[in-house]
């Protein structure tokens, strides 16, 4: 028994559809309490209330990117292995990461503003988010373009690999451009440089959310990709016959 | 000795295998004619031999660089003149005589003259010519004789001959008679995939069927 | 491979090849920002380096979509994949012919270009150094979103959005070196980093291209 047994698409969507409900519930539970426990902390002594938006804002900036390199190891395990549904898989995330980037662009706006005194600032890390939607949107306009979902998976593949080197040379290229208005990394292993517990932990559980959200919406899409696949293979071969 | 053997020999369409378990050889001087009905996979089954896309199953034996292929389209240039697109094509596949092929089809008179003026029929016997300058043995040939008149089919006929007696093969998917009594045919139409018995899907309409 | 790029050469510079299209819509771009921008020569002179690159970068988007289109559509793809040269040659010796016909008129070009625009004399042979080590990057990356869009019937606008997402590093390190060219502040660096994009394209593009002209030609 293999972890690529999972990839044949009956074993798949018999597990998928048993483990999703569990999935969807841990991750209604863990945003609200997360978003709760998070809007419920003391205001910051330098940004007052403003801060509480981070409980939005930094779990969909890590799952943009974390998405994004999802899609670049199910593109990989496609091309190389040829599991028709790690293809889906990549297909179904798209979408899911576009919508956290937006989310990350956005909330980064209205915290900016009060903040910074700018809803937008050619700053390296907004820049790179704003550069990583691009990537987004070629993405998914690749896939609906094309017609034949065997040319259209290699396609897309290809191009997540090729885009994501050059997402990775925009990230340190805007470093060099403009150093930048932006905070480090929110969450650091360095001493000194951590935010305090009251914070960190309903960040955790947010996080969490968003991930286990991040995985049920990928679950349905997939199944629906698999769905939509098989109707089309059914007509096909209607077609054919 | 055979110039190309093909083994049970699987080929997709769309995602889905259209002719399955094709077996044949072909040695010097044979020529073999596919035939079926329209969408069977005749120029499927062509694309394949010629490398342009993977079989689903099966296997091709051929010398590298063996196979010439020619499709509808020529691949002609309306900008260039027909000698300058020959020439091109000879130089691609490392060779530079160009007047045999010109005078075989009878193209010598036309040499100067910009492609894009040709008839349907002319451009056809450019596309024709271009085989005769690649110097491969196996021609794979899809429809060739699509807009030729009956002298052009004629001296097709007769240079397809002459390419045989000189050594060489062919495979051509065609629905008229050529006149090569000689000729051996393949019916892909009883070789028809059968859905849902593949170990390994050809693709998408397949692995979800 | 020499006969493919005399070949393409020669119909990039015949009736209808679109030789010099390129270089019309820059000078044209040239002209029209000026009158967006008012015609004082500082505001021109600021905005100059970057101008100029986007403006190459866009000319070169131009003609991208008839790099492998053409041969699609008359066959001569299939029959380049079935030819004794490899597909990843293919790919290369398409940029390079490219590169000949829209990247480097630009290259020799760009001083009057520059003038126009007030560049200072300072910058104009890093302008013309940073065009020349980074417009093949251009036709490179070009030519790899061309073999993407290459089956697609209306591939032009697609073409845009996947190729000029890829284009970002060039376009920064290049308008960058024009811009510490005005003021002599070590332009080597990002020229440097330029240099190094171009030779990745080089490395990588061949193969993916190559690959992904594949996929389309099944």
């Amino acid at each position: 028994m293999s972890i690529w047994e999972y990839a044949n698409p009956v074993k798949f969507m018999r597990l998928s559809g048993r483990v999703l409900p569990w999935v969807a519930i841990g991750a209604a539970i863990c945003i609200a309490s997360g978003l709760v426990w998070g809007f419920l902390t003391p205001p910051d002594y330098k940004q007052g209330a403003t801060v509480k938006i981070i409980f939005l804002h930094v779990p969909a900036a890590m799952m943009a990117i974390n998405i994004w390199a999802m899609m670049l190891v199910a593109s990989l395990i496609w091309l190389i292995r040829r599991h028709h549904v790690s293809a889906l898989a990549a297909k179904a995330a798209a979408p899911v990461g576009a919508v956290m980037t937006l989310i990350a662009l956005i909330t980064g706006a209205i915290w900016g503003q009060p903040m910074w005194g700018t809803w937008w600032e050619w700053d390296p890390r907004l820049t790179s988010v704003l550069i990583l939607f691009l990537f987004y949107l070629g993405y998914i306009a690749l896939w609906s373009a094309i017609d034949d979902a065997d040319t259209a998976a290699d396609l897309t593949g290809w191009l997540c690999i090729v885009g994501s080197i050059f997402a990775f040379l925009s990230r340190y290229a805007v470093l060099f451009w403009n150093q930048g208005l932006h905070q480090g990394a929110s969450l650091s292993l360095a001493p000194g440089e951590r935010m305090s517990a009251v914070y960190r932990y309903p960040l955790y559980l947010s996080m969490l959310g968003f991930g286990l959200l991040f995985l049920a919406l990928v679950l349905v899409r997939t199944r629906t990709e698999i769905r939509r696949r098989r109707l089309a293979a059914l007509i096909a071969r209607e077609v054919r016959a | 000795m055979s110039l190309l053997s093909v083994q049970d020999l699987a080929v997709a369409r769309g995602g889905i295998r259209a002719v399955e378990g094709v077996t044949f050889a072909v040695s010097q001087g044979e020529a073999l004619i596919l035939r079926g009905p329209n969408g069977v996979g005749k120029t499927t089954l062509l694309r394949t031999l010629a490398g342009l896309q993977p079989p689903v199953a099966g296997t091709i034996e051929a010398e590298p660089d063996a196979i010439a292929y020619a499709a509808h389209a020529d691949g002609l240039k309306g900008a260039l003149s027909v000698a300058e697109n020959l020439r091109f094509w000879a130089r691609i596949f490392g060779r530079d005589k160009i007047d045999a092929s010109l005078s075989a089809m009878n193209l010598t008179d036309l040499a100067e003259r910009p492609a894009a003026h040709l008839s349907a029929g002319q451009k056809r016997r450019l596309g024709l010519a271009r085989l005769l300058v690649t110097g491969r043995k196996v021609w794979a040939l899809d429809e060739p004789t699509v807009s030729l008149d009956t002298a052009s089919v004629g001296l097709f006929a007769s240079s397809l001959r002459a390419h045989l007696a000189q050594g060489g093969a062919a495979i051509i998917a065609t629905h008229i008679d050529l006149g090569l009594p000689e000729a051996r045919m393949l019916d892909l139409s009883d070789l028809r995939a059968q859905p849902g018995r593949a170990a390994r899907p050809a693709g998408f309409n397949e692995a979800f069927a | 491979m020499i006969a493919l790029f005399a070949r393409d050469i020669r119909l990039a510079t015949r009736a209808g090849g679109g030789f010099g299209l390129g270089l019309g819509f820059f000078l044209i771009l040239c002209t029209l920002v000026p009158f967006g921008v008012g015609p004082s020569g500082a505001t021109l002179a600021l905005i100059a380096p970057g101008i100029l690159w986007v403006g190459a970068l866009l000319a070169c988007l131009l003609s991208l979509d008839r790099i492998f289109a053409l041969d699609h559509e008359d066959g001569s793809l299939d029959l380049l994949a079935t030819a004794p040269i490899p597909l990843e040659g293919v790919v290369v010796i398409k940029a390079a012919a490219h590169w000949i016909t829209t990247g480097l008129p630009l290259v020799v070009a760009a001083p009057i270009f520059g003038l126009l625009l007030h560049l200072p004399a300072i910058a104009m042979p890093w302008l013309v150094a940073a065009l020349l080590i980074g417009t093949p990057a251009l036709s490179l990356l070009g030519a790899f979103g061309a073999a993407l869009t290459v089956g697609l019937r209306r591939g032009g606008l697609l073409l845009s959005l996947l190729v000029l997402p890829l284009y970002i590093p060039t376009l920064l390190f290049g308008a960058e070196v024009v811009r510490r060219g005005m003021v002599d502040a070590a332009p080597l660096t990002p020229l440097a980093f330029l240099g190094a994009i171009t030779l990745l394209s080089c490395a990588l593009v061949p193969f993916a291209g190559a690959a992904v002209l594949r996929v389309n030609l099944r």
